[in-house]
Formats: structure tokens, C-alpha cells, sequence
């Protein structure tokens, strides 16, 4: 007997987005989302909305929690750290909404002032699920925004941590916009004014036509040089200062010998310079940055615990209570947590009766029971009614948040790790200033006059251009391709990262099981159809998450009615139905009463121990018990199957070993199977797999994961709702493509193949220009025709053989 | 030959005209959201409403 509730996915009648059946109904209709049903009632009004929406303002929508949750906005110093500009009368916010996902929201929500008059615009941005909203300071505030659009369904994620790199990277991006613009128009006007030197090849007949034409390309190609490159010359010379060599050296190098031959030929001997393959060159490697670049707007893979952790908390002072800010909180603070918040600090539990779940803090999937005087770790779930607590510690220094004290969150990895393309360029680097100076001494002994003139040439020649156009092309496709498939890097090297992998750790908890879904077996006699009825109307009154999943096991219409209901928290519920006595809880609970006699399923239960156990008994007769179980993610043991030919696999779990004999089925192969691992054990077991040459890689989700995945080569966080909190790692995946991992990493393999032979194709180019060069075929013409060739061929080759091979694995 | 000359000045400034306009187009941000005024232009605007906003909403839009 055992079965979840399985969640029917209905279709909204407004926008056609799949959405939960019991998300919003209205005229019998089903709705994805509060802006869809306000779209359907728009038309349905025959357009008469202008004056028709005067009388519908209020929202319909009741916010479901408490309305001091807000309180804390009415601070002053929270205040200034969200608004991002506040004036006399006007300020403007920006928030995070991540209810936003059709087009009905862009409608409702822009419309706010509808709402509140204080508002005077909002503008939302869809693909960042942000809304800016400008409002008058008088007629409105913050928390009065705030509660309108929970009020509405849009309820947002306000942190007051996380608001510095997306600026940072959305001014990178208007840069790199404006560079390639620049360089754009300057590639196609120096085209322009070299037209007549392509077509009459080397000679021009008015030589002040052609004095002009030069002059104006040297003008032209000013800033294509000071402006459009620097973002090479920058970086090119933070290498050399630390005394190592990335592809930006290279480049450099090129684009300097470029512009210095072009200036020594058009004011020296006023021939044509190489002007165009300048700008073609700097057009191209900037439009690859673009592409390298791309990121998931709505997607932070930065995240620590601070943002995890509920932004205020309701303390108590005497028999007031207000909202102050998490991190104010000090020692001896009492603090009241209500149903679903989070515990902020390690406390003692002084009132009520605690039912704490830290699935997403520790890995034990069954919540605990907390009794009066019990220590309360922070970063736990509270299911139940209301509790009240004694702060013990501040929250910088609880027992979870002491993991981030670890020397892994201090260091900036991404700057120490030398990729691929940086490896190579290194020997390139040496190899390209050998040649040059080699024909320059070569040239020295014959003819001094033209050491200069082929020591550029090379140089020129040389530029890696089709080089440093594959890795930003190859990667950043491929991280492309795995973004469709709900594999979210966060940025293109983590591919490079995921090919070199060689040994995959598993969390158990919310990564290879479902967090949400558990599965409920009864153990036991049979119970007849009535018998199950009255339990399930007996746990119909209980709100306990357990209560929860029996209900929801039993697959039956009717209820009965339960009189004598009593919960005793921490121990069980009891009733009376139809006259029977019902009782569901732990055994002592049950034994309360007393003439009962021992029943065999006694010694499953002790054999169960360490899993979670109801006992049910119906007038004073011990039926059996209820057990709960992890579900495993589908196609787990397949995934695993096949990975393991590959990969050394491991799992390390915070949660008792109760569901070894399960695992094993899975790791079939006596994989390292660790159970009961603090979040530090974790990380140092991935130490002690890097230490003995493993490059691991990390598959986690919760907090207790964060320092594994931080220490890991490659960490990936499993998410059901990619918009929610998951802990800083290098890539986020959604749950259902966990199943395909092995073809992800393959395909990442495939990748750096791809990048490697696109090396040794632009290796042969450059091996062809030398040989022109060294003939004495070279020219600025020859120039315009081959980089531009070398360089678009290759983007050709790499993205189509990576498009072609995510097809072959159907990743596309 | 001087009319060459003259022509592709002007055609030069022209062109960077336009490139002026590109680069102020992004500076302003245009290329942040290339999605939502696609659905924006969609609704219908409050006609009492949407004048005042106007002025209103060019000051703090800055931030």
C-alpha cells in the first residue's frame, strides 16, 4: 500500500503554460498565475476595462502569510540597501520576482498603479523576472509594494546580499556592445577606402587619392586600437606581470605588430597597411567574447548561506513583538518562528513543541522533533504551529554557518586553474617570437633593411586569431546546448572543467532522491477498506507533515468524522471514529495505554529502527506501522550504471545509514557508500579524493553540500525549482536531467576534442601563412583574404561539429 | 577628385552618426531587456495615465 499523490499537470486557459490544477481558478477555469485570470476577465469584459477595472482593484488574492512579515521594510537602513535610487517624492526599487513566467504577468504587473496609487510606473524586465517600480513617497512605500505584489502571487525574493555582480556584468556587457559597434563601423569603412587597393592591387593612379585613403584608415583604425582592444592589451599585461602567458598575449602581440607595420608602411613609404585586417581581426575575437559570454540572467551561482536565510525575524521583547533584521540578532534574543520559516541562529527552543526539517542543512531526510530546552541548530525548516526560541549564538556564528569560516570560500579558484587554451598559447607564445626572431636575424645578415619588415610579418602572419576564436566558440556554444537541455553553467570553462572529471560524488538527499516526495509503505496486517478510510480521516486533522503523507498514500474519497481528536506534538494523534479508538504515533505513544500484548511486526520495527516509524493501533490492536522512504530520482540506477564505466563513484550522505540496503542496488559496483558526514567530512573527503589525483566532481543541493562543491574540480547543484536557492557551485541542473548526466559529460569530452583539432587546423594555417611569408608572397592584401578565412572557417568548424555531435546524443 | 574626397567625408560622418546613436542606444540600456517590450506593446495604454507618467518616469529611470 503504498503511493504519493501525483501531481496532474493542468493547462492554463489563458497562456497554455502547464501549471499546477489547484494553482488559480476563476469562472471554471483553470490559471497559471493571478495575471493570467485578470487577462481572461479583461476580455471577457469586452474591452470595458478602462472604467470597469475601478471597481476591481482589490486584489482577490489573499496573502497567505502573516502581514507583519514585512515589518522589517519599514526600516530604514533595509530600505536603503533595496532602493536603488530615492528622491523628495519619488524613489525607485528594483525586485526580483520569480513567480513571473508568461506574458499575462508583464500585463498585470505593469499596470500596478492600478493598485496603488503611489505608483507611478513599473516596468518589468521578463527575462530577469525583475520589475522596477517608481513610486511617490507619500502615497506609498516599500513594504506596502511588497505586500501587494505577495498579495497578487508575485511575491519577492528580497535578499540583501546579492546585488553586486550582475551589475557588474550587465556594464561588462554594454562595453563589449559598444566595442564591437566601434569596431564594427570601423572594419566596414576601412573596407570601403581599401576597396581600390583590392581591385587595382598595389598601385593606385592619383597618388593624392590614395595619401587620403591611407590616412583616413590610420585615423579609422585609432580606435580600433586605444578603445576596441584594450580588453586584450588589460589582460595580456596582468599575465606577463605575473610572469605567465595566457591567449591574450598572443593576440596582443598581433594586434600591436598589425598597427605598428601599418603605421611604418602608410607614413613611411605611403603604401597600404593592414588596417583592415585590423579591425577584421578585433571585429571577430569580439563578437567570440560575446558569445563566450553568455549567461542565465535569473540564475546566481554565487550564493552562500546568507541568502538562504530569512532576511527578518520577529523578535520578542516582553509581551511586544517586532521585525528586525537577521543579522542584528544577539545572544538572548527571543525570537518567534512561525510555520515554514526558517531557523536563523543556533537557540534553544523555550515555548512550543519544534518539528524541524534540515533536510537542506544536515541531509537527514525525516524531520525532528524538538522538545522545551532542546538546542535548535540554525538553517532548519519549522513545520507546526507557532514556537518561540532563545537565540544561543549570533548568526555568524552558528554551527552551519561556521563551514563558510572553511579556507575553500576564501580563495578565488577560477584565476589559479590554467585552461587548455592558456597551455597552449604558452608554447605558441615562445614559438612565434622564436620564429620571428630567427628570420629577423636571418634578414639582419642580408639585408638589414628588411629585419624589421620580417620579424612584423611573422608576427602578423602568426596572429592567433583562428586560435583564440575556437575555445570561446566551441565552449560557448556547447554551454548553449547543455542551457537547453536545463544544465546551467555558469560560465563556458566549466565544460573544460566537466571534460577532465574522473571521479563523481553523489549527496544522497535532495540530489539522487526527491526532496519533496517521499514514499510511505505500510507494514502489517491487511487493513480493510473501512479501516483505512478512518485513517486517513483521522490524519485529515493533523497538520504534521507525516499526517500529511499518509493522507495523501490513501487513495480513497470518503471521510469520516473524528471526535476526541487530540495531537500530542512530538509523540502522536489520537481519535475516535465510529466509536473505534485510533491511535497513530511512535510506540511509547502507543503503549500508553495500557493491555497491549506484543505483536511480531515489534521486531520489524526494531529492525526498521533508524527509519521513521507510525505505529497505528485501533482499539488497543497494533495494526502495523507506517514507514517512510527516500524515492529515488527515475532512470537513477540506469545513469549510474553507465557512468560507472567511466567514473569512480562515491556517495557521501548526512543522513543515518537506514537506506543502505537500498543504495546498493544502485551502486552496484562497491562504490564508497559514507553516511552520517557532517558538511565538513564532506569536504574533506573530497580533499583526500583530489590529494590522491582524483578530479572530482560534486553533485549536491543542499547547504551542508556547499563546501564539497566549493572544494570540488567541478560542482553541480540539483534543483527542482532552478529559481530557488541552491548553494554556490559551478553549475545548476535541473532535477529531471539528472538521469542524462552521463551524456552531459560526454559531450563535454566531446567538446575539448572538437577545440583540439580546431588547434591543430589553425596551426596549419598559420604553417601555410609562414610559408607564403617566407616567399615573399606576402601582402596586405593577402592579409585581408586569409585572416578573415582562418578565423571564420574555424568558427564554422566548431560550431557545426558541436551542433552535430549534441545531436548524435540528442542534446539538441 | 576632390569631390571623392568630399563625398566619403560625409558619407564617414554619416555613418558615425549612426554608430553615435548605436552606442547611446546601449549606453541607455536597450540591449538589458530584448524581450519584454515585444510583449509590451501588446496592451493597451491607460490614455489619462500614461502622459503624466511619462514625465514622471524620466527622472529616476537613472540608476
Amino acid at each position: 500500500m503504498s503511493g504519493i499523490k501525483q501531481k496532474d499537470k493542468c493547462v492554463c486557459y489563458q497562456c497554455g503554460k502547464t501549471c499546477d490544477p489547484d494553482a488559480i481558478v476563476g469562472d471554471g477555469k483553470v490559471f497559471c498565475c493571478s495575471g493570467c485570470r485578470k487577462s481572461y476577465e479583461v476580455i471577457n469584459q469586452n474591452k470595458s476595462c478602462t472604467c470597469d477595472d475601478e471597481n476591481n482593484l482589490v486584489p482577490d488574492f489573499e496573502c497567505s502569510n502573516d502581514s507583519s512579515v514585512f515589518d522589517y521594510l519599514d526600516d530604514t537602513e533595509v530600505q536603503s540597501k533595496i532602493v536603488s535610487f530615492m528622491g523628495n517624492n519619488v524613489s525607485s526599487v528594483n525586485l526580483f520576482l520569480p513567480e513571473i513566467h508568461c506574458s499575462s504577468c508583464i500585463g498585470l504587473l505593469e499596470k500596478l498603479n492600478n493598485y496603488d496609487k503611489g505608483i507611478i510606473s513599473s516596468r518589468v524586465n521578463f527575462l530577469q523576472k525583475e520589475i522596477s517600480i517608481n513610486f511617490d513617497n507619500s502615497v506609498s512605500s516599500i513594504k506596502k509594494i511588497v505586500k501587494l505584489l505577495a498579495s497578487l502571487g508575485y511575491e519577492p525574493k528580497i535578499n540583501l546580499q546579492e546585488n553586486e555582480s550582475p551589475k557588474k556584468q550587465k556594464a561588462l556587457f554594454k562595453s563589449l556592445y559598444i566595442r564591437i559597434g566601434v569596431a564594427g563601423f570601423c572594419l566596414v569603412n576601412i573596407m570601403m577606402l581599401s576597396l581600390p587597393e583590392y581591385l587595382s592591387v598595389g598601385t593606385l593612379p592619383d597618388i593624392q587619392l590614395k595619401t587620403f585613403f591611407n590616412y583616413l584608415n590610420i585615423f579609422l583604425s585609432l580606435p580600433v586600437f586605444f578603445y576596441c582592444s584594450s580588453v586584450y592589451f588589460g589582460p595580456a599585461w596582468r599575465a606577463l606581470k605575473n610572469q605567465h602567458i595566457n591567449i591574450d598575449v598572443p593576440i596582443s602581440i598581433g594586434i600591436v605588430a598589425l598597427f605598428i607595420r601599418s603605421l611604418y608602411e602608410i607614413l613611411f613609404f605611403n603604401n597600404a597597411g593592414y588596417a583592415d585586417s585590423l579591425a577584421g581581426l578585433v571585429f571577430l575575437l569580439l563578437i567570440g567574447k560575446l558569445f563566450q559570454s553568455k549567461m542565465y540572467d535569473t540564475l546566481n551561482f554565487e550564493r552562500d548561506y546568507k541568502s538562504y536565510f530569512p532576511v527578518s525575524v520577529t523578535i520578542k521583547n516582553g509581551t511586544r513583538t517586532k521585525n528586525i533584521a537577521v543579522a542584528k540578532l544577539d545572544k538572548g534574543d527571543r525570537i518567534l518562528i512561525r510555520n515554514n520559516e526558517i531557523i536563523p541562529a543556533d537557540s534553544i527552543l523555550f515555548n512550543g513543541t519544534g518539528l524541524i526539517d534540515y533536510s537542506f542543512v544536515t541531509g537527514e531526510s525525516a524531520p525532528e522533533s524538538k522538545v522545551l530546552g532542546e538546542i535548535i541548530y540554525a538553517g532548519g525548516r519549522h513545520t507546526g504551529s507557532v514556537i518561540e526560541l532563545e537565540i544561543l549564538r549570533k548568526v555568524s556564528q552558528s554551527y552551519l554557518t561556521q563551514l563558510w569560516n572553511n579556507d575553500v570560500f576564501e580563495k578565488k579558484s577560477d584565476h589559479s586553474i590554467t585552461n587548455f587554451t592558456d597551455t597552449v598559447s604558452k608554447y605558441f607564445t615562445f614559438a612565434i617570437l622564436l620564429i620571428a626572431f630567427g628570420s629577423a636575424w636571418y634578414w639582419y645578415s642580408i639585408d638589414a633593411g628588411r629585419a624589421l619588415d620580417a620579424f612584423t610579418t611573422v608576427l602578423i602572419i602568426a596572429c592567433p586569431c583562428a586560435l583564440a576564436l575556437t575555445t570561446p566558440f566551441a565552449l560557448g556554444n556547447a554551454q548553449r546546448i547543455l542551457g537547453r537541455n536545463k544544465f546551467y553553467l555558469k560560465n563556458s570553462f566549466v565544460v573544460e572543467k566537466l571534460s577532465g572529471i574522473n571521479e563523481i560524488v553523489f549527496d544522497k538527499t535532495g540530489t539522487i532522491t526527491k526532496s519533496s516526495d517521499m514514499s510511505v509503505k505500510f507494514t502489517g496486517g491487511n487493513l480493510k477498506l473501512c479501516e483505512m478510510a478512518m485513517v486517513k480521516s483521522l490524519v485529515n486533522n493533523s497538520s504534521h507533515p507525516l499526517s500529511k503523507m499518509i493522507f495523501d498514500s490513501i487513495k480513497m474519497r470518503e471521510l469520516y468524522d473524528t471526535v476526541n481528536f487530540e495531537e500530542i506534538p512530538g509523540k502522536g494523534i489520537s481519535g475516535e471514529i465510529s466509536g473505534k479508538k485510533i491511535k497513530l504515533g511512535i510506540l511509547s505513544f502507543i503503549l500508553e495505554d495500557p493491555g497491549y500484548e506484543f505483536y511480531d511486526f515489534r521486531k520489524e520495527i526494531s529492525r526498521n529502527v533508524l527509519m521513521t516509524n507510525v505505529i497505528l493501533s485501533i482499539n488497543n490492536e497494533i495494526k502495523g506501522f507506517y514507514s517512510f522512504s527516500n524515492k529515488y530520482r527515475e532512470g537513477l540506477s540506469e545513469v549510474l550504471e553507465r557512468l560507472s564505466a567511466n567514473y569512480k563513484l562515491s556517495m557521501v550522505s548526512g543522513d543515518n545509514d537506514s537506506e543502505k540496503t537500498n543504495l546498493s542496488k544502485f551502486f552496484k559496483h562497491d562504490e564508497l557508500l559514507l553516511f552520517g558526514q557532517m558538511p565538513s567530512d564532506k569536504l574533506q573527503y573530497i580533499k583526500s579524493l583530489q590529494q590522491k589525483g582524483g578530479n572530482v566532481l560534486m553533485v549536491g543541493d543542499g547547504l551542508n553540500d556547499a563546501g564539497a562543491l566549493k572544494q570540488s574540480n567541478a560542482g553541480i547543484s540539483i534543483s527542482e525549482d532552478i529559481s530557488n536557492f541552491s548553494p554556490a557551485c559551478d553549475a545548476i541542473m535541473d532535477a529531471s536531467g539528472l538521469n542524462r548526466l552521463d551524456e552531459f559529460l560526454k559531450f563535454s569530452v566531446t567538446t575539448m576534442k572538437i577545440i583540439k583539432v580546431s588547434f591543430v587546423i589553425s596551426f596549419l594555417y598559420n604553417a601555410i601563412g609562414l610559408f607564403l611569408a617566407s616567399h615573399g608572397m606576402f601582402s596586405p592584401l593577402l592579409a585581408a583574404v586569409l585572416m578573415p578565412f582562418n578565423s571564420i572557417s574555424i568558427i564554422l568548424f566548431v560550431t557545426g561539429a558541436t551542433n552535430y555531435f549534441a545531436k548524435k546524443r540528442n542534446l539538441l | 577628385m576632390s569631390a571623392i574626397i568630399l563625398l566619403i567625408s560625409v558619407s564617414i560622418f554619416v555613418a558615425a552618426c549612426f554608430l553615435l546613436a548605436f552606442i547611446w542606444s546601449a549606453k541607455d540600456g536597450q540591449y538589458e531587456d530584448i524581450y519584454t517590450p515585444s510583449v509590451r506593446i501588446l496592451f493597451e495604454d491607460d490614455k489619462e495615465t500614461s502622459k503624466e507618467n511619462l514625465k514622471l518616469k524620466q527622472k529616476p529611470g537613472k540608476n
